[in-house]
């Protein structure tokens, strides 16, 4: 564990005079000292436009971009490298399809559904094109513990469901969602599936073609990448028929005033200058996870998970928030009736960083009829000795408010 | 970061647990919603003026232990005072939280200078100032709701 917390400068600080303990690792991921490298080493070494020039560095440039795009489609499991699309992030890649695969396929009297534990941006691009085409938003409502009522999913759908969109693990509550099975319902009556992957594929294992949806989002910077790049994998066959979300260069195979013929995937989907150097650190990452592994990474996780739970239930007054038995290890919590924000700024003069507010699941909150969680969110570099740590913030929490 | 005790002052944590003029007014002249998206913090608050007196002030609503310390000690600091001393005090109380250092005048604050450990915390500054939002933009003849952001 040293050695892996070495790994990552960032957490060898001091805040407010205390050792930093970062528990808002939903929020994003520190970046281990090897993505921080490959980032400046680009830029020292490399820096040229892609798919441009042909002088040595453009090359290179290409190589370590497209290299990069590789070892993304081998993380997830993608058939070919044409699926995984660079974006800027989750957000974009969910834009991208709502707005592409959206306004070609969605009609009016069509219904999409989504559930009550998505983050707002898997709600509100959907809620626009509903706007746009006079189509429905269904929602799978949640049960108490914090998990999807797949019965009340089951009725939901139809001939009419033209689009699944689906959390596979609540940001707000940690559940993992049996997308495998939800996607398969889904493809029963001939809907597309998309997975939000932004707090799943960092840590644990995803396999596209295993889970058989049709688009999976996922953003670089919680996957202890770079901030700006993120992914978005489709099929082939989808990704073909859909239209441009931008236009420019880089997306483009020839260009007349009479005529614009489209680059072939993934190109026609990157209009401009990319994150070039973005995408090379994500693929840093991954490298670096894929040395560690993922599967060492969720048990560990689960262990921080099971403890943490162990510990903050023995609080008084603290409610736990998301209580499914399939969760990654994301603590969620209520403290009596002292705000998250007061419980936040408390625990930050003790050197610990955790998240407060309704983390942009607004819908979640309403659900549980409470303002704002408390959220512990945690990693594999994270300990139980830092886990202790919040414990002991917590009881000052309740000391202040005494 | 200065010290989380000057922050959490007792009286602070007081107005908190036992809010004053929490409630509705019936006679309520003008109501006006508080909300602050980034924490949740939603109040109403209710004004009864007579001309230029608030003759009567109360609030509802949820949000931490700042906002709902410093809604409550606006509405005793304002109740029975004139609308342009209201906004001195808002002035005043502006430029304490948003410009520290800055000299303001503590015969206006009163009671409210126990909040100026809050200008340490740039994250919290709006959770203290909301209400004061709502306040103005009542008084001014506003109607429905403001926002921090």
């Amino acid at each position: 564990m040293d050695a892996i917390r070495k790994d990552f400068p960032i957490l060898g600080q001091t805040v407010n005079g205390k050792p930093l303990v970062y528990l808002d690792n939903a929020a994003t991921s520190q970046k281990p000292q090897c993505v921080i490298d490959s980032l400046s080493n680009y830029y020292q070494t490399v820096n040229s436009n892609v798919h441009r020039g042909v002088h040595t560095l453009s090359q290179l440039a290409t190589d370590d971009y497209e290299a990069a795009r590789s070892k993304i489609r081998s993380f997830i499991n993608a058939e070919s490298d044409h699926e995984i699309v660079y974006t800027r992030g989750t957000t974009e890649s969910i834009n991208l399809v709502a707005y592409s695969f959206g306004s070609q396929n969605v009609v009016s009297g069509d219904e999409i559904i989504i559930s009550g534990m998505e983050h707002h941006s898997n709600i509100v691009p959907w809620q626009l094109l509903c706007e746009q085409k006079g189509a429905v938003l269904k929602i799978i409502p949640i049960t108490d513990s914090g998990e999807l009522d797949i019965n009340e999913y089951e009725a939901m759908l139809s001939d009419k469901t033209k689009l699944v969109a689906i959390v596979h693990q609540s940001n707000a509550l940690g559940t993992i969602n049996s997308v495998k099975e939800i996607t398969e319902m889904a493809h029963a009556f001939g809907a597309v599936v998309l997975v939000d992957g932004a707090q799943s594929a960092p840590h644990m294992t995803v396999d596209v073609q295993d889970i058989g949806c049709d688009f999976f989002a996922f953003s670089g910077h919680k996957l202890y990448g770079p901030t700006g790049i993120g992914v978005l994998y489709g099929r082939t066959e989808i990704l073909d028929n859909m239209i441009p979300y931008q236009s420019g260069g880089e997306m483009i195979k020839s260009v007349t005033f009479d005529k614009t013929i489209f680059n072939v995937l993934p190109h026609k989907f990157e209009a401009g200058t990319p994150d070039i150097a973005g995408a090379i650190g994500l693929g840093a990452a991954i490298d670096y996870l894929n040395d560690i592994g993922l599967d060492v990474i969720n048990s560990y996780e689960s262990e921080l998970l099971d403890y943490g739970t162990a510990r903050l239930e023995q609080i008084a007054g603290l409610r736990i928030i998301g209580t499914s038995s399939r969760k990654g290890a994301i603590l969620s919590f209520t403290l009596g009736d002292i705000h998250p924000h007061d419980i936040g700024t408390i625990l930050d003069s003790e050197g610990i960083a955790i998240r407060t507010g309704h983390h942009c699941a607004q819908p979640v909150m309403e659900r549980y009829g409470i303002p704002a969680t408390a959220r512990a969110s945690m990693s594999f570099y994270n300990t139980k000795e830092e886990i202790d740590v919040l414990v002991t913030g917590i009881d000052k929490v309740l000391e202040v408010f005494s | 970061m200065s010290d989380l005790s000057y922050l959490y002052q007792e009286i602070l944590l007081e107005h908190n647990s036992k809010p004053r003029n929490y409630r509705t007014l019936t006679d309520a002249t003008v109501s006006i919603e508080g909300y602050n998206p980034l924490c949740g913090d939603k109040y109403t608050l209710h004004l009864k003026l007579e001309d230029d007196i608030i003759v009567d002030i109360g609030f509802e609503g949820s949000g931490c232990a700042i906002s709902k310390a410093s809604t409550s000690m606006l509405t005793e600091r304002v109740k029975g005072r004139t609308t342009s001393e209201a906004f001195s005090v808002y002035d005043a109380f502006h430029t304490m939280i948003t410009e520290p250092g800055k000299a303001v005048d503590g015969n206006l604050l009163e009671d409210l200078e126990l909040l100026s450990g809050v200008s340490a915390y740039p994250t919290r500054i709006k959770c203290a100032i909301l209400a004061w939002h709502a306040l103005k933009e009542a008084i001014e003849g506003a109607s429905g709701s403001v926002s921090t952001e």
